[in-house]
């Protein structure tokens, strides 16, 4: 994210401690009651001016939601959550969506340029234009969605992605401007009755990215929503939905950050992409939550589904992710290839330092005919972090030369930590051919001590050798936001050595 | 200079240097040849700080600074560099890239300004060059699938980007064709000047054809037995350890 190119620079020099994005800012917030019952899913419809139709969407998911039961299958532990302790609406309090930037809290402006985001497009063009050692030639500026605790605060660059019929804004705005759009594919890909978190989040969510790329359209730069949760208490549950229409093509950033709190808080969101005839999306990852003290104490849930259907023939759908932080990382990034020779794919760095937590991994619906799919996920572990990859590949009958290749390493630092690999293959067509390869290795005294040898300190020497094994998933991400992650990695593993 | 006095050391509770006396006068090239298991890597994996490699007694001193206090890495900064006897592969790790970060690295440590990635370009295609190493090899993992010898023309490069002060040469000529060989002594004598010393440890008279050596020590047992000029790598030669070194 150019408009995040400096995010760690900018970042590190406001704060300082082990998480970089630690502070809060002071913004005046408007409330709903804690607790969660039909009441408050009507306040939060109300407060956003929703349509029937989507109110009635609501409550049913928050009826189907009281009669689930919380999932226990993961390999992740926590004490239960209290979904009556928690507030599911909060807002900056001149909610009044801002006509334009100059209305924004200037705050709210502040807080975004210290993690490097600047909101003003001129600000934005500035920053790429100066940035770095690369030449500025050639390089595409990012429109970017902000969405602080549970509101879009500004969209850039909406009026150039006009021009091509292209539709960026806060899922909020579209259900009023795009009603129909919204109404056909909201849950058309997760169900409200998906899973658990799902249904909560359908129950509930507040806002989230909304994306329209019409038919035969490549959309002229990379598309980015960020998030920063900075209240206390309330959990954030966001709910993006990506079109992209026949033919077309768009590439999608997503970043995050929260303040340092002691007590746990909740990111339920749910992410749907549509991809019809020979369309692609590429979806990117950078996730950044505050993991919680080395102690384990404080952190974010990240309890998140999100999936892609590929519908069309020929279309492609590919998920990159670099997962840093969170206390607890519980996401699947998942294709349903039902399109006749479409794609999917699934690439990951997923880290665990001291108590971290993460069981993550994809699941591959093979369906149309001679669909192909490829797993890519590097595990780290640190500290006492437990890592599990878990997969799932299907193949229907009907999916006549279906193709996937898996391959999964862990990387281990330290002898505290763990690694899980839990692959399902359920293979139903003859004519399929399934891959799977799996390593786990440990960084090696030999290659730290070639590293300090040549003036790297030990944990100069880690990051390097980290970002090596990652580099198949690094190298799948746009070039600005690899440069984030790589630093990323880096700063997410300080204190596991020595 | 480097100045080692009276050094023992030991892995795994078994003492290998049994009081090693060295003096490595500033400008000066020193040749080290002694028979396998003699603790030829030994004494330069303590030179330049290895873990697992525990100092028993004695001091080592570079320009009067006791470097067996400092970090690896801090002793990389202060000049002090080892081509490895087996370099170590990196996966992933770009070749450019490490030697751009081993660089900054040490430039950042000693208060100079960064090189950014042009500078550093030019920089890395002029060494190649002059090491006759295609350039590809840039773009490759850190010695991932290099072959023995490209490895070791790989750590030269290294060496001629960092420009030690002290480099231990660590069987750098083991593996190496007789092209390659000239090649890598042109890369270590292009280094020689006043300020520039190095400790040659190899099996063979043949290198040191090209790297003309101030002085030869035989390493025996943990220890220096004999010292002379570059006459006695050509009695070694001739006699092998058992005669010429007692
Ligand atoms: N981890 C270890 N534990 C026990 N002994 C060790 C260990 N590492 C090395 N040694 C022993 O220390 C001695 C010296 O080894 P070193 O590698 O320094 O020899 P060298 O002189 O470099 O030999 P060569 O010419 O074969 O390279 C050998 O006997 C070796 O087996
Ligand atoms: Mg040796």
């Amino acid at each position: 994210m150019p408009a995040v190119a400096e995010t760690i620079e900018a970042v590190q020099s406001v704060t300082e401690g082990g998480y970089k994005w630690g502070f809060s800012t002071d913004i005046e917030m408007e409330f709903a009651p804690k607790g969660l019952n039909e009441d408050i899913v009507r306040f939060i419809s109300a407060k956003k001016n929703e349509p029937a139709w989507l109110l009635e969407w609501r409550l049913k998911a928050f009826a189907i939601w009281q009669k689930m039961e919380t999932p226990v299958w993961a390999a992740v532990q926590h004490p239960p959550i209290d979904f009556q302790d928690a507030f599911y609406y909060a807002a900056p309090t001149n909610a009044q969506k801002p006509k334009s930037l100059d209305e924004v809290d200037p705050e709210l402006l502040k807080t975004y340029a210290k993690l490097g985001i600047p909101l003003k497009e001129q600000a934005i063009l500035a920053g790429v234009e100066g940035a770095g050692d690369t030449p500025a030639e050639g390089r595409m500026p990012i429109a970017v969605d902000a969405v602080f605790d549970s509101v879009s605060v500004a969209t850039t660059f909406k009026d150039r992605l006009e021009k091509d019929g292209i539709i960026f804004c806060s899922i909020s705005e579209a259900v009023h401007k795009h009603p129909e759009l919204v109404r056909e594919y909201l849950g058309s890909v997760v169900p409200q009755a998906d899973n658990f978190y799902a249904a909560l989040n359908s129950a509930v969510f507040t806002d989230g990215s909304f994306v329209y790329i019409p038919k035969g359209v490549r959309c002229p730069m990379e598309l980015s929503t960020y998030f920063r949760i900075n209240a206390k208490g309330p959990g954030l549950f966001e709910r993006t939905l990506i079109l992209a229409d026949a033919g077309s093509h768009v590439s999608y950033l997503e970043g995050c950050t929260a303040p340092q709190r002691d007590e746990n808080q909740l990111h339920a969101a749910v992410v749907e992409l549509v991809a019809l005839d020979d369309a692609t999306i590429k979806y990117s990852t950078v996730q950044n939550w505050y993991p919680g003290d080395a102690e384990g104490k404080g952190g974010i849930y990240n309890f998140v589904t999100k999936r892609g259907a590929c519908r069309g023939a020929r279309s492609k759908i590919s998920w990159t992710q670099v997962e840093t932080g969170s206390a607890i990382t519980w996401k699947y990034p998942s294709c349903i290839l039902l399109g006749d020779d479409s794609v999917g794919e699934f690439y990951s760095v997923a880290i665990t330092n001291n108590r971290q937590q993460a069981d993550t991994g994809t699941k591959m619906f093979h369906i149309g005919r001679n669909t192909k799919s490829t797993i890519v996920s590097k595990g780290i572990s640190a500290g006492r972090g437990q890592n599990t990859y878990r997969g799932l590949v299907r193949i229907s009958p009907k999916a006549v030369g279906a193709r996937n290749f898996t391959q999964c390493d862990s990387l281990l630092i330290g002898d505290q930590c763990g690694a899980h690999t839990v692959p399902y293959i359920e293979n139903r067509c003859m004519s399929a051919k399934v891959e799977h390869e799996a390593t786990t290795s440990r960084i090696a005294e030999d290659q730290l001590f070639y590293c300090r040898q040549r003036g790297l300190t030990e944990e100069e020497a880690v990051g390097l050798i980290v970002n090596g094994f990652c580099r198949e998933v690094l190298k799948e991400l746009p070039m600005e936001f690899a440069v984030e992650a790589q630093k990323l990695l880096a700063i997410s593993l300080e204190g596991s050595v020595g | 200079m480097l100045k080692i006095e009276g050094l023992t050391a030991e892995i795994d509770g078994k003492t290998i240097l049994n009081g090693i006396d060295l003096e490595l006068p500033t400008g000066e090239v020193h040749a080290i040849m002694g028979p396998n298991g003699s603790g030829k890597s030994t004494l330069s994996y303590v030179l330049s700080g290895r873990e697992g490699y525990e100092v028993t007694g004695g001091s080592v001193t570079f320009n009067g600074i006791d470097i067996l206090a400092m970090e690896p890495e801090e002793r990389a900064a202060t000049g002090l560099f080892l081509a490895f006897q087996y370099p170590v592969e990196l996966p992933g790790v770009g070749n450019a890239n490490f030697l751009r970060t081993a660089l900054n690295a040490q430039r950042r440590a000693r208060g100079e300004p960064e090189v950014d990635a042009m500078q550093f370009l030019k920089l890395a295609r002029a060494k190649m060059k002059a090491l006759n190493m295609p350039e590809d090899m840039l773009k490759r993992g850190v010695n991932v699938g290099f072959s023995g010898g490209e490895k070791k023309r790989n750590d030269v490069l290294q060496m001629a980007l960092l420009e030690p002060k002290l480099a231990i040469l660590d069987e750098t000529d083991s593996g190496l064709d007789i092209d390659a060989l000239k090649i890598v002594a042109d890369g270590v004598n292009a280094l020689r000047g006043p300020a520039f010393s190095a400790l040659v440890i190899t099996h063979y008279q043949r290198l040191l054809n090209y790297i003309v050596p101030d002085r030869v020590h035989v390493l025996m047992g943990g220890r220096i037995t004999r010292s002379g000029g570059p006459e006695l790598a050509h009695e070694l030669e001739a006699q092998g350890y058992g005669q010429a070194a007692a």
